[in-house]
């Protein structure tokens, strides 16, 4: 009787029917992907997109050049250079980051003793030459101004786990 | 025949209208099939892609509509790369060939009562002749790229495309043996009026199966995309193209995968002819019925693609040769006999 069952199963097609049913069952289920420029997914908290540097409230820059994160940057991506201002604090004269070498592994915003330095939410920052990804002190400043709501709200967040 | 007679009227000799004529209607039926194929092409990926819930094309125009456009832009302007080892001429006639078949089987095909471009008498027979030959476009693309990835899908596909066509042309008697003539239309007209008459819903039935599984074998559409699997072959017989040529011979396919649809609609569902024949469904031009059935048909051909694994080699050749040969044999004996035994023949 097995036989007879398989061979009918064969001679009327009996899985790409079932299978055919299976698929229209899949066919209206709504959609698992992200229509995705227009769509995105959620970002943990510890996301580690695009560098900035942040400011104080009082706009001071919070950086005090003490070069902890070019030092434990692995890919060496850093290059950080410093002098006494003439108000005799200590800050960065240049402060660069390299983000074709970066490997985004988050090791300078674990360094930074005054959370200067860190990696914000921005993951879409693609441009068309490289030199674009060299990204000076400048740079960096203003994308700490532009994203310093997200970034705060971030740290806050993944503060207990930290 | 309309227009050879406006032709006519205008004063030019008969000759000079008919070849005009004639002109017309072709570029009439290639402009309408290549824009419908870009639709098409469409809908095969957005079947394939709501079956695998995502979402397909959607960028390009509302609902992606004008994806096939960007991709024909794309693959024009494109550089067309010739591989160094490539013998030049055969390497860019073969998807010239493939393309130009695909299109010359469409002369026969009625999209609609009288609506033909060439009415042969022997429209079955051209259109078995031509579809063989396609299979040259392959073996030509896959030799000429003097790869062996290319080679050996082209190897594999003429095996398969031969072995598929001998129960198609079977599959193809017992069809002709209802309709008494090797004409498109009249295959069609025996057909009618409606629902009952047509040949899928009768004894002919297994066949109709037995055809739309060769006409998968036959155009290279899984699972029977041995010549192009991806996962072993890359691309199989196109691995080389690029470009232009590339554009050719997947247009030249899906117009083979068309042409198949259209024939399973002319063979066993009644071409041209309404469901019912009844007031407001035979009012409907009978190229509407025509497109709905293809379009029907293609469905079928996109779920296919969509939810059926590809098919060993050893195995596509076990059912081309020893099942579908021996049943449509079988069949091909048993509808004349039901013919002679029921007095049905045609006259």
């Amino acid at each position: 009787m097995a036989w007879l069952d398989r061979t009918a199963r064969t001679i009327f097609l009996w899985d790409f029917v079932m299978g055919f049913a299976v698929a229209m069952k899949y066919f209206f289920r709504p959609k698992a992907t992200l229509n995705y420029p227009f769509e995105r997914s959620a970002l943990s908290p510890r996301f580690r997109g695009e560098h900035a540097l942040r400011r104080y409230a009082s706009g001071e820059e919070r950086c005090i050049a003490c070069k902890l994160c070019e030092a434990v940057c692995p890919a060496q991506a850093i290059t950080i250079e410093a002098e006494p201002r003439e108000d005799g604090s200590r800050r960065t004269t240049r402060y660069d980051i390299d983000m074709v070498k970066c490997i985004y592994c988050g090791l300078c915003q674990e360094a930074c003793p005054v959370d200067a330095i860190v990696e914000g939410p921005n993951l879409d920052f693609s441009v068309e030459t490289r030199e674009e990804l060299y990204y000076d002190k400048a740079r960096l400043l203003a994308n700490g101004d532009r994203w310093e709501r997200e970034i705060a709200k971030n740290l806050e967040l993944d503060a207990p786990y930290r | 025949m309309a227009l050879v007679e406006f032709f006519s009227s205008l004063g030019l000799p008969y000759g000079w209208a008919w070849v005009l004529s004639q002109g017309i209607l072709i570029l009439v039926l290639s402009v309408v099939l290549l824009v419908m194929l870009a639709f098409l092409l469409l809908f095969d990926r957005k079947v394939w892609a709501a079956v695998q819930m995502r979402r397909g094309p959607n960028v390009v125009g509302i609902f992606g509509l004008l994806q096939s456009f960007a991709d024909f832009i794309k693959f024009a302007t494109k550089e067309a790369v010739i591989p160094a080892g490539a013998n030049k001429g055969v390497y860019l006639l073969a998807p010239l060939l493939a393309f130009v078949l695909a299109m010359a089987s469409w002369a026969v095909v009625p999209v609609g009562p009288g609506w033909v471009v060439a009415d042969i008498n022997v429209g079955i027979l051209y259109l078995f002749a031509i579809s063989s030959l396609g299979v040259y476009g392959i073996i030509m693309g896959g030799w000429a790229s003097n790869s062996k990835y290319a080679f050996l899908g082209a190897l594999r596909s003429a095996a398969q495309m031969v072995s598929y066509e001998v129960s198609i042309g079977f599959v193809l008697i017992t069809v002709l043996l209802f309709a008494g003539s090797l004409n498109i239309s009249d295959i069609v007209n025996s057909q009618g009026p409606d629902i009952r008459g047509w040949n899928a819903f009768g004894i002919l039935f297994p066949m109709f199966v037995i055809f739309f599984i060769s006409a998968l074998a036959e155009t290279n559409r899984p699972p029977f995309d041995l010549p192009e699997a991806e996962s072993e072959l890359v691309a199989g017989f196109m691995v080389e193209y690029s470009s232009t040529p590339y554009l050719l011979f997947m247009v030249g396919e899906y117009l083979n995968i068309v042409l198949m649809c259209a024939m399973l609609s002319i063979l066993f569902f009644g071409g041209w002819l309404p469901p019912i024949d009844i007031w407001p469904l035979n009012a409907v031009p009978g190229v509407l019925w025509l497109i709905a059935k293809v379009v029907f048909f293609f469905f079928m051909f996109a779920m296919v693609k969509a939810i059926v694994p590809r098919y060993r080699y050893d195995q596509l050749m076990r059912l081309g040769w020893k099942v579908f040969l021996p049943t449509s044999l079988v069949w091909v004996i048993l509808t004349a006999g039901y013919l002679i035994v029921f007095d049905r023949l045609p006259v």
